[in-house]
């Protein structure tokens, strides 16, 4: 089950990732149960949930990596089929040797052509196009050192770049700030956001905490007991919608610009029933604010 | 100047049939087995790369029971070997490693008694040899063309999968979500394999072929970062000390102390050691961090 | 079979397997399996270069034998842990090889060191197996615990002061050791089949380490006791039955195992 939110900023062109219905049954559990948003161009979006939350499973899924056993995943418009180059993809963390031949960017030019047969052909536009991509993220300077020895914020960039070179129209980035300290997390989600605006590309970003993309989300899918809220932060990060989706008492605490969600109820916290539709400026005027 | 050069190349060397079929299948043999044993190290398989050779011992001893040329034993040890590894998954567990030791010590057990069949029944007491330490001097006939159409069967696969490869053994999310069959292509890698082991068990035995496999690799490996450039390099690498070992072992047909000449193996092995040996002088590129591993506590240099 | 030249044989194979087994279990929890494949394979230079010289070959054993496992060690420090480690095993089974063709006995030297040679041992060889298996029991006993902790919990020992580098040098002369005394009866190529099978096959049926030490001991014993007396029988190699028994041991160990607890899930079932 999903609430949604109206979006009054969205664009009336189709959206680049509409996931209608999902539902997947892993191990027992029942990991997405009817997830149901919509990602129009250019926004960054983050997949916010606790670990075990399914945000991998939703991200594969969404890749193409795994069936659901219920429900549709259109990007563009179209059924994603197995060789969809309109998706771009980040992974946590890459298992690579520190002597494995592969410079930098070595792993950005297969982002070009990765997939293809046969042998690879110098090409003078390929090496320009890899250049300035890594110009992009800012990791020209290693560009030439292998993947396997660079620190896990300068592979993050090389993975972005790989991801971006070929300009998908989404970009899903798997839990990238789970391995990087806050300042390089910081770093890498404001390289990631001035690139996709820049290529407008709609990025869908993992995490289980929300503070760190506050200044450059546009949307959030907050993902708890396989359903899903998608809407502002204003519209869906507060203690009413949260404990319809955790089906627990949860309270959202505001505290200098940041969000702090707790279990349990607090006198000071939002207070409305739950299952109706608060208007925009209803769920904007309550909550407490430093 | 011509004592010089008849003193390194003793006369009859560049006449010699036995020698030239040799440093041709040497030569293309151990280029392959560079390519291919760069991947290896890359997708870190080097102990499949191990046990392939050592199971390859049980089709060797085999088809001289059947007198077949120890080579299609090797091959259809390798194919065969290497498809079933691949498909009966590939986790690095501790009791993985456990497991495949015990299969191995049990298919060596084998070869040893067919090893012993084969001495009393046709009572060439040269098979051992031939099979663990190679016999590339004695390649010749149908061995050669047949030798280098899987050469260069191997050759051609890795060439095409080339970038499919490289992307896979990155990470395989990466090249799943761009389409690529990860699985077919490690199936594909695995048979190249087994067929490259066996190739190179014709020339050094299936004892030594991981150091053909993966010495030149790991040499070109400190030398060059480029994935193109250190395949190019292991191949010239291997291919080189292949050359330099039949040479010296053609030379030492006079040598001390019996007259009878020193193993070709031997020579190609240690000049493969060499040739480690002599990168590992180089500087480390970069950080070391101190890992505290399954196996042992090491101080394991994150460096080249 | 128990003629009086066979005594030698089944009193240092007695002994041999006995260590292996002890010295095995600790291969097993280290997962030390590549390590123990290697140093015999290590010694088969040393074996070849002895019997060149005509000394006795578990000097040339013993020397390769330790120093190959430390030089393994030293250098997997170093760089890739497999590469290295495979090279120098494989210089050391080409040099092994160059040694035993200077002989006259080229072929069958080759295979009886490698797949191993039921006859032939001299009261000699026994006192010196004995001797060192001796040394190597006493330092077992010495380190058991330091030893047990530091291959399970390694940063655990670590903190109260037991370093894992020395423990793995201590560790790798047992494995040398264990390589020395076996290897010129059971041969390089399947000795560590010795070490890794029955120790193995005890771990699948005890929790406890130290009867599952036992166990592998007797296990080893059992493999080595019906591999010379096969091995006499059809004069088929000796290596063929350690390394089939071993295996053999493992795979009836997993299977009853695996009955013993789907016995007790029914049983909690029901």
């Amino acid at each position: 089950m999903t609430t949604t939110h109206p979006d009054p900023a969205s664009p009336a062109t189709g959206p680049v990732l509409a996931l209608d219905e999902v539902s997947i049954r892993l191990g027992g559990r029942q990991i997405l149960d009817r997830v149901a948003f919509a990602l129009a161009a250019g926004e960054f979006t983050g997949l916010i949930g606790s670990n075990g939350a399914g945000k991998t499973t939703l991200l594969r899924i969404v890749m193409g990596l795994r069936s659901p056993d219920a429900g549709t995943v259109r990007v563009g418009g179209k059924p994603l089929a197995r060789r969809a180059r309109q998706v771009g993809y980040v992974p946590q963390k890459i298992q690579i040797e520190p002597d494995a031949p592969l410079r930098a960017r070595d792993l950005v030019a297969l982002g070009l052509d990765g997939e293809r047969l046969g042998p690879r052909l110098p090409s003078r536009t390929r090496n320009r196009q890899v250049d300035e991509m890594l110009e992009a993220v800012d990791a020209a300077r290693f560009a030439d050192e292998r993947v396997g020895t660079l620190s896990g914020g300068e592979q993050q960039r090389v993975l972005i770049a790989h991801a971006l070179i070929g300009r998908p129209r989404l970009l899903l980035m798997d839990e990238p700030l789970a391995n990087l300290d806050l300042r390089s997390g910081q770093e890498i989600v404001e390289l990631t956001s001035r690139v996709a605006k820049e290529q407008g590309v709609a990025v869908l970003l993992s995490a289980h905490d929300i503070n760190p993309l506050l200044p450059v989300m546009d949307k959030v899918v907050y993902l708890a007991g396989g359903r899903a809220a998608c809407g502002t932060t204003e519209q869906v990060v507060r203690s009413d919608v949260l404990s319809e989706l955790y089906r627990h008492p949860v309270s959202v605490l505001r505290v200098d610009g940041r969000i702090l969600v707790v279990a349990g109820s607090t006198v000071t916290a939002d207070v409305l029933p739950p299952r109706s539709e608060p208007s925009v400026a209803a769920a904007v005027g309550r909550g407490v604010r430093a | 100047m011509s004592g010089v050069l008849n003193s390194i190349f003793e006369p009859g060397f560049f006449s010699s049939g036995p020698v030239h079929a040799a440093l041709l299948t040497g030569a293309v043999v151990a280029a392959v087995s560079g390519a291919v044993g760069v991947f290896t190290v890359l997708r870190s398989q080097s102990f499949a790369g191990h046990s392939l050779s050592d199971l390859g011992t049980l089709g060797g001893s085999g088809a001289f029971l059947l007198g077949v040329g120890p080579l299609w034993g090797f091959i259809t040890a390798g194919v065969v070997v290497g498809g079933a590894m691949d498909l009966a998954g590939s986790q690095r567990r501790n009791s993985r490693d456990v497991a495949t030791g015990i299969v191995l010590g049990a298919v060596l057990g084998l070869s040893a008694l067919l090893l012993y069949f084969d001495t009393t029944s046709s009572s060439t007491t040269g098979v051992t040899v031939t099979v663990l330490f190679g016999s590339l001097f004695a390649v010749s006939g149908f061995t050669v063309p047949a030798t280098l159409a899987f050469a260069g069967l191997g050759l051609s696969a890795l060439a095409l999968c080339y970038r499919p490869l490289l992307l896979s053994s990155v990470s395989s999310d990466l090249a799943a979500a761009r389409g690529i069959r990860v699985r077919l292509l490690g199936l594909v890698f695995m048979i190249v394999m087994g067929v490259t082991v066996a190739l190179s068990s014709l020339i050094v035995g299936t004892i030594l072929s991981p150091a053909l496999l993966i010495g030149p690799a790991a040499t070109a490996l400190r030398l060059t970062r480029r994935p193109l450039a250190a395949m190019g390099l292991a191949a010239a690498l291997g291919a080189g000390a292949t050359w330099l070992g039949i040479l010296l072992a053609y030379d030492s047909y006079h040598w001390p102390p019996i007259g009878d000449g020193w193993p070709v193996s031997s020579f190609v092995v240690a000049l493969i050691f060499l040739a480690y040996l002599l990168s590992a002088l180089r500087k480390p590129e970069r950080r070391t961090e101190t890992v505290y591993s399954e196996n042992t506590v090491h101080a394991v240099s994150g460096a080249v | 079979m128990f003629a009086p030249f066979m005594e030698n044989t089944w009193i240092t194979a007695s002994i041999i397997a006995a260590i292996a087994a002890l010295v095995g279990f600790f291969v097993v929890l280290r997962g030390a399996t590549f390590t123990a494949h290697a140093v015999p394979n290590a010694a088969f230079a040393g074996a070849a270069g002895a019997s060149l010289i005509g000394v006795s070959s578990l000097l040339g054993l013993g020397a390769f034998s330790l120093g190959g496992a430390l030089l393994i060690g030293v250098l997997s420090r170093r760089g890739r842990h497999d590469a290295v480690t495979a090279l120098i095993v494989a210089l050391m089974l080409g040099l092994g090889a160059l040694f035993l063709s200077w002989s006259t006995e080229y072929a069958p030297e080759i295979y009886s060191l490698l797949f191993g040679e039921v006859l032939g041992l001299s009261s000699n060889e026994t006192n010196l197996t004995a001797i060192l298996a001796v040394v190597c029991v006493l330092i077992l006993a010495c380190v058991y615990r330091p030893l047990l902790l530091s291959s399970t919990l390694p940063e655990a020992a670590e903190a109260r002061g037991i370093s894992a580098a020395r423990i793995d040098a201590l560790f790798l002369v047992l494995v040398a050791l264990a390589t020395t005394t076996a290897v010129p009866v059971v041969g390089a190529l399947l000795m560590f089949s010795l070490m890794i099978g029955p120790p193995a096959a005890a771990r699948a049926l005890t929790k406890h380490p130290a009867p599952a030490m036992a166990l592998g001991v007797v296990l080893a014993l059992a493999t080595v006791w019906i591999a010379i007396a096969a091995s006499y029988q059809t004069n088929w190699p000796i290596g063929f039955f350690v390394g089939v028994g071993s295996a053999a041991w493992y795979v009836l160990a997993r299977i009853g195992a695996w009955a013993r607890l789907s016995v007790k899930s029914v049983g909690e079932r029901a």
